[in-house]
């Protein structure tokens, strides 16, 4: 017979991962429905999910690689060496976007059912995943008509997606705690994002950044995801010691986001 | 001895008001609030919050359900109800104390939460079910009941956001209805919807009841608590006054006078009145002067009227409004007589009163007021001053007799009918009182 005990529990709580498993069903439809409303409406639809890396990837040609001169800095082409960037980067802001603003838009849930807490944030970055499956389809489409082959660093690609999905996490679940706690955060949030794209190299090579800063400059989680993507993809050589860095921050990213967002759980539907 | 399917042991949440009252703080508040009082926000911290901030909204209560029953938690508004459900439904932490819940249970806090206007009908059944903590595979066997119980079949393939308001919660809870849980605890969920939803909501309830499960039932409805439950808790200012059989409990709760909806007093100063009268305080009271919260549909009821004439020498006459529960008026009844005196000043009561077996179930709402007719003038007047309850008990001596099934209409009279054959070869005539 199933027994639950409701007591309060004060202080830092882990996650619990076995409640989590029980409503991945719960989890599995959250981030279906996400995706299926987002272009339920538009004209364009699904088509969206590709015009978007399409058109950001133009846009940052344009300015940065022809009138800002980046893509002298660059060995191959500017346009393909932004795309494999723009696609973790996208993949994180959107995420963290939509988790950030995940808990407020699901108030109601919040006050009326019990399921863990957590399934709201992460569901949001799951319907980023989605996004993100488009646009690298969209990338080795790319890469085939501009005649860059698949290198054997392809491999290495599931490691730096992970990394990206549990920083976008982390960073998610951190920012929807403080958002419902203080509603600032909401600002905070889109303007830490468009800081961080320019903290990240995005539009620029990670090669630009001196030497000696590198590894302090990968304390930005991104720095190293990206610069594995753009080696993954592109079959540069790996800057290891940036990614290990990174990996090593995303994990504390990910852990203080969870328990962040666990101690101050037992709040939310009383001050959502 | 069995094992308790709900044990609740000292159960206490407290709020902090004042600061969090409009429920968000900004961050900016924080760090004023941190920097110029350091040591209250480490003392917030370290878990000890400033009494005086402090609101208990239950405290201390413990009570126990056994498997099987039926349990009906009735109080006033703000007595607590709310919260205990959202503890029980692990929405909220409490504060002190502790549950033990022993079986499946679900909660029903709100119907077709989640329930999102873009989506299909079919598709917000499969996302509804999974909030409530149903297995897709549970779902797709029992969808074809579902779709079957909503009505809503030609629909299914159109978004809920062009579904009518009915329809919308016929899905619903259609939806909810197939819950299959040992233990089902349920909010008012009843109280929106037309009559006749509300009416199949409650046989639904009322099946799961019969069905051997232990319910938790919220309502404001004597009614249908009378009808669903077997035990009843009663709830005053966030502790448990009272638990027992239900109709002990319902008897308690009428019985629980002054401090109702029931009774309303106004001090002077914001008292309804003007130059020449004020009203001082309006009850709904039995035949023995008890205040009482709810009425026997077979006893008489009182509406008095307590107020003080300030200007005397005017002919006055008191009236009371009633309407029901969804706002409308039934009637208004002048306190006029032809041969009345016109009043020197001083307190006066007056009391109307509404004859047995003339209102039907549900809740009451009087407005009262005092006027002049020679010329027509208000000298105070207080829209729904006071409400009460109508129960049937279901004892057979109403104008429902033995029939407990749904029961139109605003009033309930008992008439007299004139029974006659007319086909026989020698009428013969009988009066019956029914």
């Amino acid at each position: 017979m199933t027994r639950i005990i409701i007591e309060p529990r004060p202080g830092w709580r882990m996650v619990d991962w076995h409640a989590l498993w029980r409503y991945r069903e719960l989890l599995g439809l959250l981030v279906w429905r996400d995706v299926q409303i987002r272009y339920k409406q538009t004209v364009l639809g699904a088509l969206w999910a590709v015009l978007q890396p399409l058109l950001t990837m133009l846009v940052f040609t344009l300015f940065f690689g022809r009138l800002g001169g980046m893509s002298r800095n660059v060995t191959g082409d500017y346009p393909l060496f932004v795309f494999a960037a723009l696609l973790p980067w996208q993949l994180f802001s959107t995420a963290v976007g939509q988790a950030g603003q995940s808990l407020v838009a699901g108030g109601n849930l919040i006050s009326k059912v019990y399921f863990p807490r957590l399934i709201i944030p992460i569901s949001s970055v799951g319907s980023a995943i989605v996004d993100f499956a488009v646009s690298l389809i969209v990338m080795l489409g790319l890469m085939a008509y501009c005649g860059v082959s698949i290198s054997p660093h392809f491999l290495t690609l599931p490691l730096f997606l992970a990394g990206t999905i549990l920083a976008a996490i982390g960073v998610g679940t951190l920012l929807a705690a403080l958002v419902i706690e203080y509603r600032d955060f909401r600002y905070v949030m889109t303007f830490l994002l468009q800081i961080w794209m320019f903290a990240s190299p995005v539009a620029y090579p990670l090669s630009i950044v001196p030497a000696e800063y590198r590894l302090l400059y990968s304390l930005n989680p991104m720095v190293g995801m990206i610069s594995g993507f753009r080696s993954a993809l592109l079959g540069e050589p790996f800057a290891w010691g940036c990614i290990g860095v990174s990996w090593l921050v995303t994990l504390g990213c990910l852990g203080l986001g969870l328990l962040y967002f666990r101690r101050l759980e037992r709040r939310f539907a009383d001050i959502v | 001895m069995t094992q308790p399917a709900i044990r609740v042991n000292n159960l206490g949440k407290r709020y902090q008001i004042g600061s969090r009252e409009n429920g968000y703080t900004t961050f900016r508040e924080a760090l004023v609030g941190l920097l110029s009082n350091p040591f209250r926000r480490f003392r917030e911290l370290s878990g000890s919050p400033s009494e005086q901030n402090a609101f208990w909204a239950l405290k201390d209560v413990s009570f126990d359900v056994q498997p099987g029953d039926v349990v009906g938690i009735i109080g006033r508004n703000g007595a607590g109800k709310s919260t205990l459900l959202k503890i029980l439904s692990q929405i909220t932490e409490p504060t002190e104390g502790r549950v033990e819940i022993n079986g499946r249970v679900a909660s029903l806090l709100e119907v077709g939460t989640g329930f999102h206007p873009e989506l299909t009908g079919r598709e917000n059944i499969y996302l509804n079910g999974a909030i409530l903590g149903m297995r897709r595979a549970e779902i797709r066997k029992k969808f074809d009941e579902i779709v079957a119980f909503s009505e809503v079949e030609k629909f299914l393939d159109t978004p809920v956001k062009r579904y009518s308001s009915g329809m919308h919660m016929r899905l619903a809870f259609a939806v909810a209805a197939h819950l299959d849980p040992e233990i089902l605890i349920i909010d008012e969920v009843l109280a929106v919807g037309d009559a006749t939803f509300q009416k199949k909501c409650l046989g639904r309830i009322g099946e799961v009841a019969q069905g051997g499960r232990t319910v938790l039932f919220v309502s404001h409805s004597m009614q249908a608590v009378t009808r669903l439950c077997n035990r009843g808790i009663l709830m005053s200012q966030g502790t448990v006054a009272a638990s027992g059989e239900i109709e002990e409990i319902v008897r308690a709760y009428m019985s629980a006078g002054e401090h109702g909806p029931a009774f309303r007093t106004w001090l002077p100063a914001n008292a309804p009145g003007g130059s020449v009268a004020r009203l001082n305080s309006v009850r709904v009271r039995d035949e023995s002067g008890e205040t009482i919260q709810s009425a026997d549909i077979r006893r008489p009821v009182g509406v008095e009227l307590e107020y003080d004439v300030l200007t005397g020498g005017q002919r006055l006459v008191p009236n009371i409004h009633v309407s029901n529960g969804d706002g409308v008026s039934l009637f208004t009844v002048l306190g006029w007589r032809e041969n009345s005196q016109p009043r020197p000043a001083g307190r006066y009561r007056s009391t109307a009163w509404i004859p047995a077996n003339s209102l039907a179930e549900g809740t009451l709402t009087v407005g009262v007021s005092l006027s002049t007719l020679d010329p027509v003038a208000v000298h105070f007047h207080a829209p729904d001053a006071v409400a009460f309850e109508v129960i049937d008990s279901l004892d057979g001596d109403s104008a429902r007799g033995p029939y407990a099934g749904p029961f139109p209409g605003v009033v309930r009279p008992v008439l007299e009918w004139d029974n006659e054959s007319v086909s026989q070869a020698s009428p013969i005539r009988q009066r019956v009182a029914a």
